[in-house]
């Protein structure tokens, strides 16, 4: 059986811009695979396919964009060095360069002090997104944004809250639990309802997005 | 408590487990199905999270940043870096440690693991090993004499054979790995084979001189084998 939430992302190759025709028509998979046996153009188209949204990412969880380089840049080393180990069958390629990104800036976050007096506030980059909407980035990537987060606004409050402390703040459990003055089996319950509902919100509308008529 | 550790799956997810959380969860990552399911169905959904990021584009040299990096850096899992030996160049120390464990635990999931949780929990502690040999910065590799793939000996003896085009073993049969000292040769444990590349540890520790090597065997592995080396490394 497919698992329910494979076609929460897609990354259309159309859209892409590459320098090296020759890659450009891989799947992110078969890239991987040429990373692995030392491709060094093929870690790049990656980087061209997910550094932009890995980047946003790291910023967002560690507000400081030098940081967040670190973290983009660690990770695609990490994807360099570890690409034999990737597993196809079981995980997106774009899904795991997200996740080794992610975990990176979460332990980057999880060292500095300074961040963890601040108080919790809507002041993100991405809170101001819609006064900061970059106007240099593919289509497809201002559309499943706006697929991500019309989803996220459906969500009840408690677990959109829940998500996105957890992961854009780079806090552990027992500190959102903390913060947020309930117990920590609460927290546990909201996040996983969290995403499951979340999961099944971008089931629905991945019906009738565009990216399934343009690149089925 | 099984009940307790399902229920990290998302938060595992959402990166929000402290270290022992993170460990007794890949633990148990590798005897639960209904876990490995769910929680790669999580990551994809953590995915969209991070897509509705949004904020100023990265500045245009860090491609070449990751691009130099990585062609300064040790590719650990290159198979087919046997041929040509480099000069190990410590970057990135106990971060891409971590970072090699989260990809070992996707490609864990892969691996045909039986449902004994032992052998399960073996296996994944083999990968740990594994793991910190591969990105020990001083780690050297060793060439193969016969076989495709290459010997990573770690700083303290420890090793890792990194194995590419072994076909599984076939039905009641096993690989063994062997550490040969002059005559004699231990036992080094055991290893099925998958498809594509295999990164196995070996138990106990290898010093200079001695060579690794992998046999067929019946199922259970021996203590002494009659058979011939299917691989054989350099001497260390």
């Amino acid at each position: 059986m497919e698992s329910p939430a494979s076609a929460v992302l897609a990354f259309p190759t159309r859209e892409r811009w590459s320098m090296r025709k020759e890659h450009a028509h891989l799947s992110d998979e078969a890239l991987v695979a040429q990373v692995a046996r030392g491709d060094e153009d093929a870690l790049g188209e990656l980087y061209d396919r997910v550094g932009r949204i890995a980047y946003g990412l790291a910023v967002r969880v560690l507000r400081d964009e030098r940081l967040a380089e670190d973290a983009v840049q660690e990770g695609f080393l990490a994807v360099w060095r570890s690409a034999a180990t990737f597993r196809a069958e079981r995980a997106k390629a774009s899904t795991w360069i997200l996740t080794l990104v992610h975990r990176r800036a979460v332990d980057l976050v999880r060292r500095e002090e300074r961040r963890r007096t601040e108080p919790l506030g809507d002041d993100t980059p991405a809170a101001s997104a819609e006064a900061a909407e970059p106007t240099d980035e593919a289509a497809w990537l201002r559309f499943e944004r706006e697929r991500v987060q019309t989803a996220l606004r459906q969500l009840p409050d408690v677990q959109r809250e829940a998500l996105e402390l957890a992961y854009y703040g780079g806090f552990s459990q027992s500190e959102l639990a903390q913060r947020l003055g309930v117990p920590l089996g609460t927290i546990k319950s909201r996040m996983f309802s969290g995403l499951a509902r979340l999961r099944e919100l971008l089931d629905e509308s991945q019906e009738g997005s565009w990216k399934t008529e343009f690149t089925s | 408590m099984e009940n307790g550790i399902h229920e990290l799956t998302a938060g595992y997810a959402l990166d929000v487990l402290d270290a022992d959380e993170r460990w007794a969860y890949e633990t148990h990552l590798a005897s639960c199905e209904r876990c490995r399911e769910e929680l790669t169905s999580f990551w994809e959904t953590a995915a969209a999270l991070a897509v509705a990021t949004s904020g100023p584009a990265p500045s245009p040299d860090l491609r070449d940043r990751i691009l130099t990096a990585a062609r300064e850096d040790r590719q650990v899992v290159v198979p087919l870096e046997s041929r040509r030996r480099r000069r190990l160049t410590p970057v990135l120390g106990a971060a891409a440690a971590v970072a090699a464990l989260v990809a070992l635990a996707v490609g864990l999931w892969a691996s045909q693991l039986s449902g004994d949780l032992d052998d399960a929990r073996r296996a994944l502690e083999r990968e740990r090993a594994a793991a910190l040999v591969l990105v020990d910065p001083s780690a050297r590799t060793v060439s193969l004499e016969a076989g495709e793939g290459r010997l990573v000996v770690g700083s303290d003896g420890q090793a890792v054979l990194v194995l590419d085009g072994l076909d599984p073993a076939p039905e009641g049969k096993t690989y063994e790995l062997w550490i040969v000292e002059g005559e004699s040769a231990s036992p080094a444990g055991l290893f099925s084979g998958s498809e594509g590349t295999d990164i196995v540890a070996l138990d106990g520790t290898v010093e200079p001189g001695n060579v690794v090597a992998v046999t067929l065997e019946d199922e259970g592995g021996v203590q002494v084998s009659e058979n011939d080396p299917i691989v054989a490394s350099e001497s260390v």
